[in-house]
Formats: C-alpha cells, structure tokens, sequence
C-alpha cells in the first residue's frame, strides 16, 4: 500500500525531472553547436523572418492595447487622487519591467513555439529528422541552433518594440482620450523611467526566448505516435513555454530587482 | 563491407531481433525478406545508426559503429545511403533542393556543378523536367525515386533500401527493380534491399535472406530459395496464409 503510494507520488516527479533533464541537454548540445559547429547563416535569416518579421503585427496590437487599456485603468484609479499625470510613469515602468516582456513571450509562445514544435514534430514522425541523420547532418545544427539563434535576437528586439508602442500608446489615451496635461505626464514618465527599467526588460527578453526555444523543440523532436503526436506536442509545447515563462518572471523579477532595482534613486 | 555479428533488440518488451549474423560483400545486392513486423526495417535502421541495438556488433567498412557518437557516426553515415520507405523527403524543399541538399551540406557552393549533379541524378531515375516541383505534388513511385536520388548523388559505397516497391503499381516498381540494378552496374554499390516483393527479390538479389522471428532463416541465392522443400520458405514465396 505505502509503495504503491509512493509511487505514485514519485512517478510524476521523475517523470517531470527526466523532462527538464532533456530540456537541458538540448541547450547544453545547442550551445555546443553553436561554438563548434558551423552555423547556417540563411537558415539563420529565414527564422528571423518567420520570428521576428511575421510577429509584428501580432506584437504591435499586444503592445497597443496594452498599454493603451493600462493608462485608462490606472487614469480611472489615479485621478480620484488627483494624480492623473502620474499615469506616464506607472505606464512605462510597468511595460518596461513586466507587461512587455511577458505578454510578448505569451504572444511569441502562441505563434513561434507552436509553429517550431508542429514542424519539427512532422518531420521526426515522417521520418524526414531520420533522413537529416541518415545525410550526416545532426538536426540539432539543422534544426534547433538556426531557431534559438533568431529567437536570441528577435525577443529583444520584439520586446523593445511592444514597450515602445506600449508607452506611445498610453500616451495617446492619457492625453488626447482623458485629457492629461501632457507636460507632466512626460515629466513624470522621463523622471521615473530608468534605463535599468529597459534593461530589465530586454534581460527577460532573452531568457524567455531561450525557455520558448528549448522547450519547442524540445517537444517537436521526441513527439510521437503520427497526426495524434504532432498535435499532442504542440499543445504541450505553447501550455509548457506559457507556464515556464510565467514562473521564470517571478524569480527574474526577484533576482533582476536586485541588479536593476525599481523606484527613482 | 558490411558484417552484423549477434545483433539483438527489444522495443517495447518484444523481442525483435534475436542474434542476428549476416555478412554482405563488397559490390554485392542482399534482399531481406520476412512477414510484415519482423524486424527488417528495424534491421535496416540499425545499419546506419538510427537505432542502437541492445547487443551486437556492425562492422562497415572494418569500424565496429555501435557506440560512436551521433557526430562520429556521420563519417560512416557518408558511406552509406539509405531510401526510406516513404522516400522521406523535405515537405519544404523542391526536387531540386531534395537532390541537392547533400551536396550543399558538403560545402557544394558553385550553383553550376550542383545543377549538373541534380540534372544527372534525374537523368537517372528519369524524372527530367520535374526538378521544381513540391514533394507534395509527387506520386508514390516519384517521391522514392527522388529519394534515391538525394541518396546516391554523393556516392556512397552502399545503399540500403527500405521497401521500394511497396505501395506502387507493377509497372512502377519495375521501372524501380530496374533503377537499382543499374545503379549496382552504373556505381558498383553494396547494396541491402528489405522487401516483401518476391518478384523484385528475384530481380535484384544477390543473396537472399529470410527473416523469421528475429533470425535469420535462410540465407542463400535466388535459385536455392526458389527450388528449397522448406514450407515456411514456399508459403511465404506463394503467399500461402494455411496449409
């Protein structure tokens, strides 16, 4: 009785540290790769497209409405205080450190690590990662370090973006929507924005690309079973990248805090 | 050029291989035949590393393959090609990209020898004309071909083939039977077939050797396959299910 209790309590759990293992010895060998194997520069290009270019829209109305519906709840809560032109600065502190980064991982999730997972996950059930291997090509090079290399430096720069809209589209509501006076929410905005807030920003940037890389592949490369598989992983792929991004915040935000802490100094 | 000593396998609880020995000379054509499930895929896949055994040792070439890494097992995997049953070409690719990628993977930068190379491979599994199509607009028999085309066209010293004529019409796998006995003739390849086509097997074999239950059942020519007393050998050849 007490065994089998045990085990179930402790398949899962090695189960779930078995999953993590895999994921990485994935990075470990991708890292690897990327040191000391050659890199292929147009495949390269070609998931900077599909990343980076073809996420604009969908970061860009993120970022928009984001922003734009976060300046008119803080407006709604602030100017009962009569601190509506403190609206700028919790705006842009906020999308800096947080709402960017993580909404644009969520949105980037959706979009990027379903794809990476559906594809490389068609292609080891239809054999096509075992005729890679069979041609001497080792689909890590092929597959994983080209799409870890895009997403190192495509997250940054989409992350950037959706806090720049972010920010812009705050502005517009607060000022031309609420009638903020302009002059000082930009004061206000300037003064507590710090470059350590962008800088925090673009950090968790990176390490939420490498958790949505690793994990997409991760999950395309040892999905199984055909058409069932396929789907299996990438729903797998988006729900865990989702969940790894948001308890990765967490102790990023506390760890980052320290290096880049918050508040005017 | 090839020797499997012992090989054995299980993959979920079932034992697939059970010792396994087989020679294959240089230059010469084994067709593996058995009942569906057998364990000749399974053999197949072993001889390139795609799968590890959980005994046995493979020697090509004089180097024992078993336990080299997957980047060492490349230098091997140079040697030898291998046609998948499904042909297993990239969905994303053209027939030409197909046909080219293991050049271009070699370094092949100059776009006039790899188009003279891709021209040739089609010359030879007479796809002509067809080099920007989508694999997804080929038939059956096509895809193998061009398959087998991205297979050869740097020259390996042997090639496997998974089923080639499984799945096509008798006229289409003819024109394959007849594509692999030129490629022997043309290149002077090693060649191991897994097949269930008899006709094929007769066609383009060498030696013959029957898998059954995870041994080898019969090994000889074509002629003392076709003239053995044996019933488990004469059912299979004429596709008798009871006595």
């Amino acid at each position: 009785m007490f065994a089998r209790f045990l085990t179930l309590l402790g398949t899962p759990v090695v189960s779930f540290f078995t999953y993590v293992g895999e994921v990485v010895v994935l990075a470990s060998e991708t890292f690897a790769s990327i040191v000391a194997q050659k890199i292929r520069w147009r495949l390269f290009l070609h998931q900077i497209v599909e990343i980076g270019l073809r996420s604009q829209l969908v970061v860009m109305i993120t970022g928009a409405f984001t922003g734009a519906v976060f300046a008119a709840q803080t407006f709604f809560q602030f100017n009962k205080l009569g601190m509506g032109s403190a609206v700028g600065a919790v705006v842009s502190v906020s999308v800096c450190r947080e709402l960017g980064p993580v909404l644009t991982a969520l949105m980037v999730t959706g979009r990027v690590g379903a794809s990476m997972s559906a594809e490389i996950g068609t292609m080891k059930v239809t054999e096509q990662i075992d005729a890679l291997r069979a041609l001497a090509v080792h689909p890590i090079d092929y597959l994983v370090v080209p799409r870890t290399l895009a997403m190192m430096l495509s997250m940054p720069l989409l992350v950037a973006e959706c806090i720049g809209i972010g920010i812009a589209a705050g502005y517009f509501v607060a000022i031309f929507l609420l009638d903020v006076n302009g002059t000082y929410y930009v004061a206000n905005m300037v003064r507590w924005t710090q470059m350590r807030d962008i800088i925090m920003g673009l950090s968790k940037a990176f390490c939420f690309a490498l958790l949505i890389v690793f994990i997409s592949c991760h999950k395309g490369l040892t999905s199984r079973e055909g058409a069932v598989g396929v789907g299996k992983a990438t729903t797998e792929a988006v729900v865990d990248s989702s969940l790894a991004v948001l308890i990765f915040n967490f102790f990023l935000t506390m760890a980052l805090n320290v290096i880049f802490p918050a508040g005017y100094q | 050029m090839i020797a499997v000593r012992g090989l054995k396998k299980k993959l979920a609880g079932q034992e697939i291989l059970c010792g396994i020995d087989l020679t294959v000379a240089k230059g010469e054509t084994l067709v593996i035949i058995g009942r569906s499930g057998g364990g000749k895929s399974v053999l197949l896949k072993h001889l390139v590393g795609l799968m590890h055994p959980d005994a046995g040792e493979i020697w090509i070439d004089g180097e024992n393959i078993i336990g080299l890494s997957e980047r060492k097992l490349a230098a091997i995997r140079r040697k030898v090609g291998i046609l998948f049953q499904g042909g297993a070409l990239f969905d994303s690719m053209t027939v030409e990209e197909n046909i080219a990628f293991p050049l271009r993977e070699a370094g092949e930068r100059n776009p006039k020898t790899i188009r003279e190379k891709v021209n040739e491979m089609l010359e030879v599994i007479e796809l002509e004309g067809e080099q920007k199509k989508m694999p997804v607009n080929l038939s059956g028999g096509m895809k193998k071909r061009v398959g087998l085309a991205r297979s050869i066209i740097r020259r390996p010293s042997c090639i496997l083939y998974d089923e080639p004529t499984a799945g096509l019409d008798p006229v289409v796998s003819d024109s394959i039977n007849r594509l692999i006995r030129r490629l022997q003739e043309r290149f002077r390849v090693t060649s191991i077939v897994v097949t269930h086509d008899m006709k094929s097997a007769f066609h383009i074999a060498d030696h013959i050797a029957y898998l059954h239950q995870g041994g080898i059942y019969f090994y000889g020519t074509p002629q003392e396959l076709e003239i053995s007393p044996d019933p488990l050998l004469q059912d299979f050849l004429l596709g008798r299910s009871e006595r």
